[in-house]
């Protein structure tokens, strides 16, 4: 699984900066969407796998016993899953009113501040 | 009196959330944003004064003990630059009432400009890499509503660049934490510090990896070369008191991320410091060159703030060098070069938003005769300019001499010339600014007097746009004139981000047995 789930990341991270070196500014969101998706998946996936055991305390112990799921790199997920969707949803306003005031969807028209 | 380690925070945050709810009147928003930059500005100061007297305060937020709480730490570097915030907050804050108009302010300026003050302070004060990250998203997502704020197609331009470049950098440093903590177990800075001491001796490339990655992702943030792309390319757009905040404190959180960082997180990384000391002596002179080809106010000052961060970093890097005196006496230049550039850039932008008031535009080509028509704002650009460019006896006069001292004494000749050559060549950029705007002829057609939606220049219009500009541009000639207290307390900062003893211990001081049972549950990393 651990694997399995190194090469979605790879996979992932081509996807997203390949899109974001397009020249349509809808592929740049995507590319960033998916760059994001990588990130997140990376910090599941790197902090250990580990199957059906909740960290969970069994009653009457103390500890949870030697080996459970790491609720850390979940609530990390969690945190930046939530930032990613604001962050995102800003930029689809943002692209959507650079359609509107330009009229066309390609990254190259963004010349006009750097002359 | 362990709660005022949080108030930098909480300040801008309640005050962001009572302009809201003055949402309709723009009168009692912008007396709200007045008050809460002065009640930042007393806290912040308060706060500086019990950790130099007191040493490093923490609070566990919550009262978890660290590392499995969030901790808030602050040092003397974290509250010097939780003052300069608290600074460039009020002095923007007082020019926004002048500059900033109704259609602006009717979008939400205010909420948005405290709550980037309250991702600036947060970021400054978090003892927590994870937490880091997440007060970078706050400052970040208020400067992407300012930067568009109103919608001009160049701003709009502009703002894309920015956010993109931007998620990168955040994305980069999200996987640099993910791969920390997979590594490490933990994201308390003090706790990493001790046991990335231990994993860098058996695991060195992983760590020198991980590095790199935040070298990237501050990098981004920073404006270091060859990452800088987005800052020329966006700062111009957004209205002047937007771009004054955004050129006094949003590049300096990736340099304090940095020197953070790379002081007390990673042990002593030769390699690192070498690769970070060659691309500071490369920032420093591409950004000054860039500058050299502009002909908009703003845009030639977007280019100085790039060789600027040259010069901070440049401090970073002398961590290369073997000779202990030269860390430290590079480290202080750094803090005292932020504490001067954060004053004098602020100002710089200040100045030029009264410029477009005056005269409705930021290029050169169109301005001209402000010496003549307005000698005042004339002698008050001169005094920033002139330190931005090291003239004596200014701030940065002293702050280059340090800096360039503790190059010599680290024996980098090479990076010690790049820094002599970009401060030269930021002075005849400083020069094409007074010749171009204040001192040649106006243009036989003036452009049209002030912006329409400016409105008419009253005295009282006059006294806010001047008075923040008169505040910094004094402070910059009495810590010219006066450098001693600036460089002592630079100096003690140094010290304490040098040996991280004390700062590991403020933090943990209570959680040793705790963190050795955890280990003993969880399995010691790597």
């Amino acid at each position: 699984m651990f694997f399995f789930l190194s090469i979605v990341v790879g996979g992932l991270f081509a996807a997203g900066l390949y899109l974001i070196l397009r020249r349509s500014i809808v592929k740049l969101i995507f590319g960033l969407v998916l760059l994001g998706h990588a990130a997140n998946l990376l910090i599941f996936t790197a902090s250990g796998l580990v199957r059906a055991r909740p960290p969970l305390i069994p009653e009457g112990d103390l500890t949870p016993g030697t080996v459970f799921a790491d609720p850390v790199p979940q609530a990390l997920v969690l945190t930046a899953i939530v930032i990613s969707f604001a962050v995102i949803a800003f930029a689809a306003v943002l692209i959507k009113r650079f359609y509107r005031t330009v009229g066309s969807g390609d990254v190259d028209e963004l010349k006009a501040t750097d002359i | 009196m362990k709660n005022l380690l949080i108030s930098p925070i909480l300040i801008p945050l309640i005050t962001a959330g009572l302009s809201l709810v003055a949402w309709k009147s723009s009168r009692v928003q912008r007396i709200f944003g007045l008050l809460g930059a002065g009640a930042l500005m007393v806290a912040a100061v308060v706060l500086f004064m019990s950790v130099y007297t007191n040493g490093i305060q923490v609070l566990q937020v919550g009262n978890w003990p660290s590392p499995f709480g969030i901790t808030l730490v602050a040092d003397l570097l974290s509250s010097v630059m939780v003052v300069l915030t608290a600074l460039v907050g009020l002095a923007v804050a007082v020019y926004s009432i002048a500059a900033v108009d109704e259609q602006q302010i009717s979008f939400g300026y205010f909420p948005f400009f405290q709550v980037l003050l309250t991702g600036v302070c947060g970021a400054f004060l978090t003892g927590d890499l994870f937490n880091l990250y997440v007060w970078f998203e706050v400052m970040l997502m208020a400067s992407f509503v300012l930067m568009v704020l109103g919608g001009e197609p160049p701003q709009v331009e502009g703002g894309i660049k920015y956010v993109t470049l931007n998620l990168l950098s955040s994305i980069t440093f999200l996987v640099a934490v993910g791969i920390l903590y997979a590594v490490a177990h933990t994201l308390n800075m003090a706790d990493l510090s001790l046991k990335l001491t231990k994993i860098a001796q058996t695991h060195p490339t992983l760590i020198l990896t991980v590095a790199a990655f935040f070298i990237i992702g501050f990098g981004i943030k920073a404006g270091i070369f060859p990452l800088y792309f987005w800052l020329p390319a966006s700062y111009h757009t957004p209205p002047a008191a937007t771009s004054a905040l955004f050129a006094g404190l949003l590049t300096k959180v990736g340099v304090y991320a940095l020197i953070r960082v790379f002081t007390l997180v990673f042990p002593r990384m030769p390699h690192s410091f070498s690769l970070l000391l060659t691309l500071a002596g490369l920032t420093m002179v591409i950004g000054v060159l860039g500058a050299f080809a502009q002909f908009e106010m703003r845009r030639i000052l977007s280019f100085h703030i790039i060789s600027q961060i040259g010069y901070m970093i440049m401090g970073l890097g002398l961590l290369a060098s073997n000779n202990p005196a030269a860390r430290v006496l590079g480290i202080a230049a750094a803090v005292f070069y932020i504490a001067h550039h954060i004053i004098v850039k602020t100002n710089l932008f200040l100045i030029s938003g009264t410029v477009k008031v005056l005269r409705g535009t930021y290029q050169l080509k169109s301005l001209g005769g402000l010496a003549a028509s307005s000698p005042w704002l004339a002698i008050l650009f001169l005094i920033p300019a002139l330190s931005l460019a090291g003239i004596p006896p200014l701030s940065g006069f002293w702050a280059k001499f340090a800096m360039i001292k503790a190059g010599l004494q680290a024996e980098q000749y090479l990076v010690v010339t790049a820094a002599l050559v970009a401060g030269l060549l930021t002075l005849m950029s400083m020069i094409k600014i007074w010749d171009e705007a204040f001192w040649k002829p106006a243009p036989e057609v003036l452009p049209k007097e002030g912006s329409p939606s400016s409105g008419p220049l009253t005295p009282r219009r006059l006294f806010l746009l001047l008075g923040p500009i008169i505040l910094l541009a004094g402070l910059t000639v009495v810590i010219g004139l006066q450098p001693q207290p600036l460089f002592t307390v630079a100096e003690r900062a140094a010290a304490q981000l040098l040996d991280s003893g004390e700062y590991i211990q403020a933090v943990l001081s209570n959680s040793q047995a705790a963190i050795q049972e955890f280990d003993a549950v969880r399995g010691v990393p790597l």
